[in-house]
């Protein structure tokens, strides 16, 4: 962890009405690396994720205690708008969920909801999106064809053009590749790898082995607390908490 | 079997030649025109108003008692028989404001008519659009609105058309609500755009001399009318169908 942090969580509680998800997480997160949460089903690691975008505002219930700054800045503080904080903090989701548009409109969908209209512009970014997310050469000669026309790994990697799109410095992953064959997946790992020299990405994930592969920080999270969070190395061949090297060695979850 | 008995009879003078009371040989010009005026004006009444109150309800009604008693109403008020419209057009129309029977009274009752069942339909049709897409969109740092407008309305389409269809269709189609507002007679001219006239529609005038006309050739201008009728009620589901298939067309790719 020498690296600078750009996240930091302080002490953060979330509760879904009476039930809470998340207890007391403090967390640094480095820029430009991967960090990947892991754990069992419902052990908190995606409404973690969900709040660096606060995707959790959506939920009726929901409520946040504690803080976490993204550069500096408070992202719960008052004068935050969710809007232009959601454009520093993209996300790509586990289900590929292109809208049904052409795959042009797709990835120019962010920056004509931020104002850009001229065609040179849109065309520019929508390509340096597409080269980034390792999509262009498929996809350069029918870009006004339906985004539904494409597999289930070319859309999830549309979606990262797409996220791309409005100029993020953080990409949020959540279980991107769960919904993908073997293949796409190991596409969407090193598309990772490439990333990361440019954005800083945060990623869960139910495969322990993809966090070893691609993570630089593995947080490992049970019923809402963080257990260990430690250099992905360190975690999986020295755990230092019980719980978490019962984990990694297939004990439960 | 009525487009057999009807179809082969039809003359360009029996659509737009004036009814006649007595002789042989009347038209249905005005009716037809009043059919298509009365629609028109009383979709233009409630296609907004429908889709305004399907969208608040869909997306932005608070979850308590008092909106899910406005969901109860809505959805009786669409079991409601039309006739029940027409009386309460009457006692609005001829009642309270002493009009007479109008094109005015009879769109607006018509309006009322729809209203409904356009909302319920645009309701339905949002909260159908997956949940996945209105994340990605606001992902991506789009407000609300820009959600429902880029997003969720284009998504719903589809489902909107297919009730804005159904409701025409209806409304065209209509007689009791006709019958009690907006009269039995046209102002005899062709092109009658006054608001404050008589305007008896195409179904009315079916209805009319089936059972109270004294013309020798009734029943033909019935069959006549019939033909025209259904022919015009297909015609409306394809001029609104067409667009649509061919937007399903390209985006399927």
């Amino acid at each position: 962890m020498q690296a600078t942090a750009l996240i930091e969580i302080n002490k953060l509680d979330l509760f879904y009405g009476a039930f809470q998800a998340l207890k007391q997480v403090s967390l640094e997160i480095p820029q430009r690396a991967i960090t990947a949460f892991i754990g069992p089903s419902g052990c908190g690691k995606s409404t973690l994720l969900r709040t660096l975008n606060r995707m959790n505002d959506m939920i009726p219930g929901a409520r946040v205690e504690g803080s976490i700054e993204i550069g500096g800045t408070d992202i719960y503080g008052g004068d935050v708008h969710v809007e232009t904080l959601r454009k520093k903090v993209g996300m790509v989701f586990q289900q590929p969920n292109p809208f049904p548009k052409s795959i042009y409109d797709n990835v120019a969908y962010g920056p004509r909801l931020h104002g850009i209209t001229k065609r040179r512009e849109l065309d520019e970014i929508v390509e340096n999106s597409l080269r980034s997310a390792a999509l262009w050469n498929e996809v350069k000669d029918h870009l006004k064809r339906s985004a539904l026309s494409l597999s289930g790994g070319q859309q999830q990697r549309l979606c990262i053009a797409r996220a791309l799109a409005v100029g993020p410095d953080v990409l949020l992953m959540d279980e991107a590749t769960s919904a993908l064959d073997p293949i796409s997946t190991i596409k969407i790992e090193e598309l990772a790898q490439e990333l990361k020299d440019r954005y800083t990405i945060v990623m869960v994930t139910h495969n322990m082995h993809q966090a070893a592969r691609v993570s630089h920080q593995t947080v490992f999270f049970l019923n809402g607390e963080v257990v260990e969070y430690s250099a992905t190395e360190k975690l999986f061949s020295d755990p230092s908490d019980q719980r978490t090297e019962d984990y990694i060695s297939g004990r439960f979850g | 079997m009525l487009l057999r008995k009807g179809l082969p009879n039809l003359s360009w003078d029996f659509l737009t030649g004036l009814p006649s009371e007595i002789e042989e040989g009347g038209g249905i010009g005005p009716a037809l025109f009043n059919s298509f005026y009365i629609l028109f004006l009383s979709l233009a009444i409630s296609i907004p108003l429908g889709m305004a109150a399907g969208i608040y309800l869909a997306e932005f009604a608070p979850d308590n008692r008092f909106i899910a008693f406005i969901r109860i109403c809505v959805e009786g008020l669409s079991s409601v028989p039309s006739i029940i419209f027409g009386l309460f057009g009457i006692s609005l129309f001829v009642d309270i404001f002493h009009l007479d029977l109008t094109i005015l009274g009879g769109a607006v009752s018509l309006a009322f008519l729809n209203l409904p069942m356009l909302t319920r339909v645009t309701e339905e049709s949002l909260r159908s659009v997956p949940t996945e897409l209105k994340n990605a969109s606001f992902a991506l740092g789009s407000t609300h609105l820009q959600t429902i407008r880029t997003v969720l309305i284009p998504v719903a389409l589809n489902g909107i058309i297919t009730g804005i269809c159904l409701t025409a269709g209806r409304a065209f189609g209509e007689s009791a609500v006709i019958i009690l507002t907006a009269g039995v007679t046209t102002s005899g001219e062709l092109w009658d755009f006054n608001l404050l006239s008589p305007g008896e529609t195409l179904a009315v005038h079916l209805w009319y001399v089936q059972s109270e006309a004294i013309v020798p050739d009734a029943g033909d201008i019935a069959q006549k009318a019939t033909a025209v009728l259904i022919m015009i009620v297909l015609a409306i589901n394809l001029v609104f169908r067409v667009p649509l298939w061919m937007k399903a067309r390209r985006m399927k790719g």
